[in-house]
């Protein structure tokens, strides 16, 4: 296929992604920041989205104060903020339009219904905590039916799989993120300071990456910080989990691979990856330093991003 | 101007007989279903997202084009006579295009004048000498056609560069028949859906002989913002070929490769929506970004078949348009079928006299004009308007050509205050391949929706219909 097709489908689907993982998280800080202050102690909650959508530096460009307007505004429906909700959706458009022929009309009707919705509805924002609501749930709705249409509707061939590479990749980026912002409740406990009102940081940050009701399936137990960390970095039945996204990875670039008859750069750059979140247990992280491990796996996940380009999408 | 003829109503209160059934059914249904089946259609093209973008309007850079859901039906037997017009009119044009870019028989014939070719800024030079393949210049035609009464077809404009409107011509079917599964129920009318089959066989057949058994072909696109991207994405989805754009091509050892995931791939055929100025920065315009730079060098050595040929723009130029019926008869010896429009060539000294004592009885188009742009509709205009015109025409007359204002035929369509008649026309698209010429029945009817508007482009409030040949 064109190398600009395959492009166009991996960011679109990238688009797609954090515009859903960026409502999550606005939903999990409202949440978070509607409890009284004694729950959660001093930090303040925007600001950590903001680390966590990586937008702090530019946000700040414009505004003093990061607050639920500002930051509500900036992450969903600022036209100045280029990962805005708003701004992935007219990216993922631009993009839909760009590749129409290798979308299934299921997939573009998901992406221009969500794009004609953008204008007709929400072309002022949202004016009430409950239209928010509103809009995110629009924003994960549009995800999960684009997602979905994929799944159902996509030949299984190198542009499913450039698509789906695009899918883990961003996941994988958005739940280390989170992991890299809100590392220091996840220490174990004679470690850090926050006592038991962590509990609300925990729940707020499973929230973000839809994992609640998961861990309690997997381990349950009442929210223990430690297996927190391993669900999300380890634990490959948990769809958002670091190790779940390369075991995907790997499986794309493998088809890749055998379809166009040669591996290269890629594939083993992503296997590499994933042996070591393979062969890591949650013992060795946190005796290496959580904040560390995130940190270079945050580096090793965007050179995967940038190798991929350069093996197939220029 | 005399009262235009109805594709439906005979003057006197009868009914033509292929809109009889169409007359019981709009009898038998109340206008509001009518009016929601409309809202419907438009929420359906929004949806599939058949848009076009009107050039110089920052505000919606993508419009609907309106639809109207009334057929325009045509009868077998007047399709036949169209259809058999329409090939021999194309044939005319390719070879027409051939001896220009050859031998010049023509010219020698004194038929067309040498000025007329020679100062014509599409003709092209390059093309002088240039073999394609079987002689196909024009693959893809769309040829205008008006009607004035129930005999003639008269030909309005060919089309003969990069005709658009066919993905309309397919949509417009589609959205009726999941709209009005009854009305088709009720009548034969002649499937289009095989367009996009003939249009990849035809693009096959002329491929270069260097490439393989199994050609590859292209679609190349001038990319998201041009007006016709949605056509440019449903046609090469139709026809299961790549959707490219200028930087995905590259030109090495005069052959043509498009850049792929599994690396270099060559293209033998290429269907061409961008203009032959833009084609080539090296041989064209040198700012184009939109070309593919040393395309016309591998056109050049046969390696790349473009559909349309460059400079093709030579046929379908309103200066030769007048000479028509002479092109037609001088190669094929034959009587044209269609019909020219009475035309005033405003080069002519006698003629552009007449022309400028009549203005406000007639058309006045630029001959390198399109879209409806640029052009003094008589009857319509303001005296201001005319006097303006007519210092532009007496300043430049060689750029411009006079028509009579023709009584375009009406067909019932959908307004505000129910139905009435609208002036129609229609664009039947014409493919030639190495061994035949095809045309699906049926074609792109474009209405012009404002009452008495004779204007049906869609850049300046046209609609479109359906268009059933019925199938007798």
């Amino acid at each position: 296929m064109l190398s600009r097709t395959a492009e166009n489908l991996y960011w679109l689907a990238r688009y797609v992604e954090r515009a859903e993982y960026l409502a999550r998280t606005i939903d999990a800080t409202l949440r978070v920041t509607a409890l009284p202050a004694a729950y959660i102690g001093k930090t303040n909650e925007w600001d950590s989205a903001l680390l966590t959508a990586g937008v702090a530096a530019s946000f700040y460009q414009t505004y003093e104060e990061a607050n639920e307007h500002n930051v509500v505004e900036y992450l969903s429906f600022s036209a100045d903020n280029p990962s805005s909700i708003r701004n992935c959706i007219e990216s993922a458009r631009l993009n839909s339009r760009s590749v129409r022929t290798a979308l299934t009309s299921e997939m573009w009707d998901t992406i221009n219904s969500a794009w004609i919705e953008l204008q007709a509805v929400w072309s002022k924002g949202a004016s009430t905590r409950e239209e928010l609501a509103k809009f995110l749930r629009f924003v994960q709705e549009t995800s999960l039916r684009f997602d979905g249409s994929a799944y159902r509707t996509m030949l299984r061939n190198d542009a499913y799989w450039f698509s789906r590479m695009g899918v883990h990749l961003e996941r994988a980026d958005n739940t280390a993120r989170i992991l890299d912002v809100k590392y220091h409740v996840l220490l174990p406990e004679e470690e850090h300071v926050g006592g038991p009102l962590d509990f609300y940081q925990w729940s707020s940050i499973l929230r973000s990456v839809s994992a609640l009701t998961a861990y309690h399936w997997v381990y349950r137990e009442t929210l223990k910080p430690w297996l927190i960390a391993d669900l999300l970095i380890l634990n490959d039945t948990l769809p958002r989990s670091l190790a779940s996204c390369y075991g995907n990875l790997v499986r794309n670039l493998d088809q890749i691979g055998v379809a166009y008859g040669r591996q290269g750069a890629a594939q083993r750059h992503a296997r590499g990856i994933r042996n070591r979140l393979e062969h890591s247990n949650m013992n060795d992280i946190f005796q290496h330093g959580v904040h560390e491990f995130i940190q270079e796996f945050i580096t090793d996940n965007s050179r995967l991003g940038e190798i991929i380009t350069k093996q197939y999408l220029i | 101007m005399a009262v235009a003829f109805d594709e439906m109503n005979i003057p006197g209160g009868d009914l033509r007989p292929a809109y009889q059934e169409l007359a019981r059914w709009l009898k038998e249904t109340p206008p509001e279903a009518l009016e929601y089946r409309r809202q419907e259609a438009e929420l359906l093209f929004r949806r599939i997202g058949i848009t076009f973008a009107v050039y110089g309007e920052a505000e919606s850079t993508e419009r609907l084009i309106p639809f109207d859901v009334i057929p325009r039906i045509m009868s077998g037997r007047e399709w036949t006579l169209l259809e058999k017009g329409l090939k021999q009119r194309v044939r005319a044009l390719n070879m027409f295009l051939r001896d220009i870019y050859h031998g010049r028989d023509i010219l020698r014939a004194e038929i067309v004048p040498d000025d007329l070719i020679f100062q014509n800024p599409v003709f092209r030079p390059e093309m002088n000498g240039q073999q394609v393949p079987h002689d196909v210049y024009v693959h893809i035609a769309g040829i205008d056609i008006v009607r004035v009464d129930a005999e003639d077809f008269i030909v309005l404009e060919d089309n003969a560069r990069t005709p658009s409107g066919v993905s309309y011509m397919l949509e417009n079917r589609e959205i009726m028949m999941r709209l009005f599964p009854d009305l088709f129920a009720r009548h034969r009318v002649a499937p289009v859906e095989r367009y996009p089959d003939e249009l990849l066989a035809a693009l096959r057949s002329v491929a270069p002989q260097s490439a393989s058994s199994e050609p590859t072909v292209a679609l190349l696109t001038p990319g998201v913002y041009n007006s016709a991207y949605y056509e440019h994405s449903f046609l090469a989805d139709k026809l299961g070929i790549e959707l490219v754009e200028g930087r995905d091509l590259i030109v090495k050892n005069n052959e043509v490769f498009m850049r792929t995931t599994e690396g270099l791939k060559r293209v033998d055929v290429i269907y061409r929506r961008v203009d032959d100025d833009f084609l080539d920065p090296l041989t064209f315009r040198p700012d184009s970004v939109l070309g593919v730079p040393g395309l016309m060098s591998a056109y050049a050595a046969g390696n790349i078949t473009l559909a349309n040929a460059v400079g093709t723009g030579i046929a379908d130029d309103k200066a030769i348009y007048s000479y028509m019926p002479d092109i037609v008869k001088f190669y094929l010896g034959e009587e044209p079928i269609l019909k020219n429009v009475p035309t005033w060539r405003c080069r002519e000294p006698k003629d552009l006299a007449y022309v400028l004592d009549n203005l406000s009885e007639l058309v006045v188009k630029e001959v390198h004009g399109s879209g409806g742009y640029g052009m003094l509709i008589g009857p319509a205009a303001t005296k201001a308007t005319i006097e303006a015109f007519r210092e532009k025409l007496k300043r430049e007359p060689e750029g411009f050509i006079a028509q009579p204002t023709l009584a375009l035929s009406t067909c019932p369509t959908c307004t505000a205050s129910g139905l009435a008649p609208r002036h129609v026309d229609l664009r039947p698209f014409v493919l030639t391949g190495s061994k035949s010429t095809t045309i699906v029945p049926g074609g792109l009817t474009r209405v012009a929706l404002k009452e008495g508007s004779l204007v049906v482009n869609s850049s300046q409030g046209g609609g479109t219909k359906d268009t059933w040949i019925l199938d007798e």
